[in-house]
């Protein structure tokens, strides 16, 4: 099964450690495959998965893909991600494609796409 | 020597990720939704370019009476787990290609997770294709522009495409198409499918306006 009810009872503490008990962003903005990039190395007292994300952001990385990297939720990554952003470590490099459902993208744009999906 | 070959995409990383190039700007998405063994790891693994990836996202309601020293334990979690693989379409532009589950509880999470992908691609195995008329009826209500992909298990070719039609009551102007989901070029073909049925709509929307 793809979906499983509740976390073991260890996840909540860590996730709430984690975030320091917030359950929201408050970088709204945040798409799963919103680009986040380092702006600077990590300096000496910061939380351990900020670390993390700024090492793994010395490239641009999706924040789906640090989820990933750091095996957490989306929601808890966009947490993480926003102080960083808030504190200028990191910067956001968001995507160009309407947010709004039943909004299409320009011909152009797909006509890249498509050019991309034909030279894999 | 000079060992320039796996420039492109091979920069080792010291935890053996394939990071994205530094031009990178611009994620885009598109998801494959399907029941459960339908093969949406399969599609996704055949065209991505990093192995898939699997990552979750929760959502959390608020228990009755909550105490605020246990706030977190009292609420209930439901985790939705799904893969994801990834596609780079040229310098800037980056495909992320999710396999999500069709089934009733995920929909909860579409709006916050799929929220501007571009399109999905239904996948349906026929020997279960109850599992697609749920997620066909999803996406017509969320306005996610679609297309059905038959993934070709042994058997499935007993029925024509436009039986399958039929059966799924599908309107004539979403393309119907089969695939082998294993095979890369065929996926690729259903990506295609996809974007060019976009494009369709998106040209047709300029004209009017």
């Amino acid at each position: 099964m793809m979906i499983r009810e509740a976390v073991d009872s260890e996840d909540p503490d860590r996730l709430y450690t984690v975030t320091g008990g917030r359950s929201r962003a408050d970088e709204p903005d945040l798409d799963l495959v919103t680009l986040i990039v380092s702006e600077t190395d990590p300096v000496p007292g910061m939380q351990s998965e900020h670390v993390r994300i700024l090492r793994t952001c010395r490239y641009p990385t999706a924040v789906v893909e640090l989820a990933s990297e750091l095996n957490l939720p989306v929601s808890v990554v966009k947490i993480l991600v926003s102080d960083l952003l808030g504190s200028g470590h990191v910067s956001a490099r968001h995507p160009s494609s309407p947010r709004a459902s039943a909004q299409l993208p320009d011909a152009a744009f797909l006509k890249k796409v498509l050019v991309g999906l034909h030279n894999l | 020597m000079d060992s320039t070959i796996s420039e492109a995409h091979g920069r080792a990383d010291p935890a053996g990720r394939t990071p994205l190039r530094s031009t990178a700007t611009d994620g885009l998405k598109i998801v494959v939704v399907g029941g459960f063994g339908v093969g949406k790891t399969t599609m996704v693994r055949s065209v991505s370019e990093i192995r898939p990836l699997n990552t979750e996202e929760t959502m959390t309601q608020a228990g009755v009476g909550v105490d605020h020293n246990t706030a977190v334990t009292d609420k209930t979690t439901t985790t939705v787990a799904f893969d994801f693989g990834r596609i780079s379409l040229n310098e800037e532009m980056i495909l992320y290609l999710f396999g999500a589950p069709g089934q009733e509880r995920f929909w909860f999470l579409w709006d916050r997770l799929f929220a501007g992908t571009l399109g999905a691609v239904v996948l349906v195995d026929t020997r279960r294709i109850e599992d697609s008329w749920y997620a066909i009826d999803r996406l017509e209500h969320h306005g996610t522009p679609f297309i059905v992909a038959r993934n070709n298990f042994p058997g499935s070719e007993e029925h024509s495409l436009g039986e399958l039609r039929e059966a799924l009551t599908l309107s004539r102007d979403v393309p119907l198409v089969d695939c082998d989901a294993r095979v890369r070029e065929s996926s690729k073909r259903v990506l295609i499918t996809l974007v060019d049925h976009l494009y369709a709509l998106s040209t047709a929307r300029e004209t009017v306006s």
